[in-house]
Formats: structure tokens, C-alpha cells, sequence
């Protein structure tokens, strides 16, 4: 039974997930894509749960859901209907054969490497994907990684900043112009 | 494990990834180029988390979320070049921007 439910909970969560990622891509209104994509975020987050990821879950939800999205949101509505351009480029058709080339390309490369392997995955405790198994291999295997992403942080942060502030808009003809 | 195999979730990872770079490809909008590349950013990430759940390893979750905080800069400073791109009255269209072309 547990298993019938897990297998409901999943087929709505992809189903919501893909349903949403090409709502994205294919809303001509820039709005509504962002919205389309939160509903990607929060059913990606369900997946997460399902994989035992509690913590990236709620961190998806936060990080993605809250704050990311508000600042896109935000920019779309700072920039007004001037987002809301005609869209399409090159080929639809070329270049979905060619994603679809690449994606059957995907597949079969891992399941050529894996040999059922995926019907057999470790086990794991309850405490599998916690906050303090996270945070303790955060601070102990990764401290560079987390070290070195503070700094990231930081560099992207001193960029937004520089981007954004008023000093540096000068009348310089050869950035304003376009054809 | 229950429900699904980790396999089921990479397929989903892959899709995911494609119809992100479709958006990449084929919409001339930077915001609507960065929402996609937000796409195919999550897609590695459900890839990661379900290697990691097959491994029973967290490292992978970890990995994750280092991903979350680069996509998060990439967010600020793609935004910040579109509002800049606004501010300069420059149209919205990636296929515009040729001051760099040879």
C-alpha cells in the first residue's frame, strides 16, 4: 500500500514538474513563466522528499521559492512590458530533434553503464539526508567547498551591487547603442 | 526503497535538462534564457540527490546545495545585467546584442 501511494506521489510530482518546465519555456509573458516555475521548484522539492533530501527540500523551497523567485518577479516587474518580446529563434523542429537526440543519448549511456544496478540501492537510516548529517559533512569532508561558496556568495553579491548602482551609468555611446 | 527506482528520477533528470536547454536554444528573451538555465540547473540537481539516495551517500546533497548557491549568483548577476540592459533603454533580445560580433 505504502508503495502504491509513494509510486501516486511521484507520478504527480514528474508529471507536475515537466508540465511546468515547458510552461516555462514556451509563455510568451515572461510573468507567467516565473510563476510556471515555482510549481517546477515546490514539485521538484516533493521529488526531493521522496529521495530522502530533507534538508535540500526545505532549502529548495527557501532558496529557490522565496528568494530567487521574488527577485526575478521583481525585475520583471521593474522592467514593465518591455519583457514581453516575440520569441522564437532558429528552427523549433531542428533543434527539439536535437534535444531529444541528446536526452535518448543520456539515457541509454547510463543505462548501458549501470546494469540494473538502480534495483538495488543502499540502504539508509532515518537520519539519512537530516540537517545535522548535512551541516556535520558540511563542516568536516566539504569545509572548502562551503568556504570557497561563501566567497562565491560574496563576489556575486559585490556584482549585483556594481551592476545595478547609478555611479556607473556615464553616457557612453558605444554601450547604449544598438541596432 | 519504495515507489520508484533511482533510474525513473535520472530519466526525469535528463527530460528536465532538455527541455531547459530547448528554452536556452530557442526564446530570445534573457529572462526567459535565464529561467531555463534555472531549469537545467535543477535537473543536474535531482540527478545528484538521486545518486546520492542510490549510494546512501549525503555527499551528493551536499553537492547540491553548493549548486543552489552558484545558481543563486548567476541569478543576481544575470538579472543585474538585464536591469542594466533596461536601464539603457537596449531591446530585450539576445539576438540583438551584436556591439561584439567580429
Amino acid at each position: 500500500m505504502a508503495n502504491f501511494i509513494v509510486w501516486v506521489v511521484w507520478f504527480a510530482a514528474a508529471f507536475a514538474c515537466l508540465a511546468s518546465a515547458i510552461a516555462v519555456v514556451s509563455f510568451r509573458n515572461p510573468f507567467f513563466s516565473a510563476l510556471a516555475l515555482i510549481g517546477n521548484l515546490a514539485s521538484l522539492a516533493v521529488l526531493y522528499l521522496l529521495l530522502g533530501g530533507e534538508f535540500v527540500a526545505a532549502a529548495q523551497v527557501l532558496v529557490y521559492g522565496g528568494a530567487v523567485m521574488v527577485m526575478f518577479l521583481f525585475v520583471i516587474a521593474y522592467l514593465g512590458d518591455r519583457t514581453d518580446q516575440p520569441s522564437w529563434a532558429g528552427e523549433p523542429a531542428v533543434t527539439a530533434l536535437a534535444a531529444g537526440a541528446i536526452l535518448v543519448e543520456i539515457v541509454f549511456a547510463i543505462s548501458e553503464k549501470t546494469h540494473g544496478a538502480f534495483k538495488h540501492p543502499h540502504q539508509i537510516t532515518r537520519a539519512f539526508g537530516s540537517p545535522e548529517s548535512i551541516g556535520k559533512l558540511f563542516l568536516t569532508d566539504h569545509l572548502l567547498a562551503f568556504e570557497v561558496t561563501s566567497i562565491v556568495l560574496l563576489i556575486a553579491a559585490v556584482g549585483g551591487v556594481v551592476l545595478g548602482s547609478h555611479a556607473h551609468m556615464t553616457d557612453n555611446p558605444a554601450m547604449g547603442k544598438h541596432t | 526503497m519504495n515507489g520508484p527506482h533511482v533510474g525513473w528520477y535520472i530519466v526525469l533528470a535528463g527530460m528536465l535538462f532538455v527541455v531547459g536547454s530547448l528554452g536556452v536554444f530557442l526564446r530570445r528573451s534573457p529572462l526567459i534564457i535565464l529561467l531555463s538555465v534555472e531549469i537545467m540547473l535543477n535537473g543536474a540537481n535531482l540527478a545528484l540527490i538521486a545518486f546520492s539516495r542510490q549510494w546512501g551517500h549525503e555527499d551528493g546533497q551536499v553537492f547540491a546545495l553548493a549548486v543552489m548557491a552558484v545558481a543563486a549568483s548567476e541569478v543576481v548577476i544575470g538579472l543585474g545585467l538585464i536591469v542594466a540592459m533596461g536601464r539603457r533603454n537596449i531591446e530585450l533580445d539576445v539576438d540583438k546584442l551584436r556591439t561584439l560580433r567580429g
